[in-house]
């Protein structure tokens, strides 16, 4: 769960924000600021994962809220019009400059940025695996890695196969491959990736993984043998 | 020009609670932002004024009126160099959202 806060001096724009945050499972509004001082004094005691930040403040404007902050959390700057964002590139901590109005999809894909550094961690077979967020209907929806089973490329979508639902979502094969864990998952044709654990047997040039028998190229069996803990 | 609710109408996504709560909200602060660029400007303070304009800007744009910000970007521009050649402009805009303010 992100815990997050709101500092803009627009109760529309808090609202707004507020709105979007409510269709994420995964974001938790904890306090809104009308001004940056306020905001200062709260995000000094209690530990706070993003900031939606207004750049056009009174008394104290959204830069100079960041400098004076000794550790600042991952901040998305929020402002009406795009003058400033040269300025944002010189904070690490900013990860997404949004530009009001602001639209839904583009809301998601900036707080999807920030989730990005916790779901690329590289997983061990001693670390508990992680969860993904997928977009799906302009949610973004948790799915528990070791659950999957199956990903299958249909056109533009993928098809995510879990132990309980599927989940169609618009991406590419190369970046949900980037976000499995190794560890657990072997690409073994240009439209699946299985989860290895997941495997019930092998015959000639497919495997079966629940009830589904699915082809293995040429190219990746050899690799797909590797993996497995065979008894000869 | 002529102000609508599609975005209001898009981020409420059927939530009609919402979307009262928002044009409620609207209908409070916009009033106040306008009072208080009319009170910066007269007294010739026009870097305040542009401040004003800037949060102004929003509203304009969440109604839809792109000539409207279009003159709400230039405005604000010709305050911080201390020059209002389009005010007479954006206070069309202002009145047109207070018009539709008062009907919806």
């Amino acid at each position: 769960m992100l815990r997050c806060i709101i500092i803009d001096d627009e109760e529309m724009a808090r609202a707004i924000i507020e709105q979007y945050c409510s269709k994420l499972d995964h974001i938790q509004i904890v306090n809104q600021f009308n001004n940056a001082l306020d905001a200062i004094q709260f995000i000094n005691s209690n530990k706070i994962d993003l900031v939606f930040l207004d750049i056009h403040m009174p008394e104290l404007n959204g830069f100079d809220f960041i400098d004076s902050l000794n550790n600042p959390p991952n901040i998305i700057l929020t402002t009406s019009d795009s003058e400033f964002a040269l300025n944002a590139f010189e904070y690490k901590c900013i990860v997404d400059y949004l530009v009001k109005p602001i639209k839904l999809p583009r809301f998601i894909k900036a707080v999807t940025k920030v989730e990005t550094p916790k779901t690329a961690v590289p997983l061990t077979d001693d670390e508990e695996v992680d969860e993904m967020y997928v977009n799906i209907d302009r949610r973004l929806v948790k799915i528990h890695i070791p659950d999957i089973y199956l990903v299958e490329a249909k056109g533009d979508y993928i098809n995510i196969k879990t132990e309980t639902k599927n989940h169609i979502v618009h991406t590419t094969m190369k970046k949900i491959e980037d976000k499995l864990p190794d560890n657990l998952f072997l690409k073994i044709h240009r439209s699946f990736i299985i989860n290895v654990k997941k495997i019930v047997d092998i015959e000639d040039n497919s495997v079966l993984i629940k009830k589904e028998v699915i082809p293995v190229s040429r190219s990746n069996r050899s690799e797909l043998m590797n993996r497995l803990n065979l008894l000869n | 020009m002529k102000p609508n609710l599609n975005y209001i109408n898009d981020i409420s996504d059927n939530d009609i609670i919402f979307k009262n709560k928002l044009i409620s909200i609207i209908k409070l602060e916009f009033p106040l932002e306008r009072e208080e660029f009319l009170s910066n400007f007269n007294r010739n303070q026009y870097v305040l004024a542009a401040e004003n304009v800037h949060k102004l800007k929003h509203k304009i744009n969440i109604f839809g009126l792109k000539n409207g910000f279009e003159t709400a970007i230039k405005f604000e521009k010709e305050l911080i160099n201390e020059k209002v050649d389009s005010y007479q402009d954006f206070i069309v805009v202002l009145e047109i959202i207070d018009n539709y303010l008062n009907k919806i």
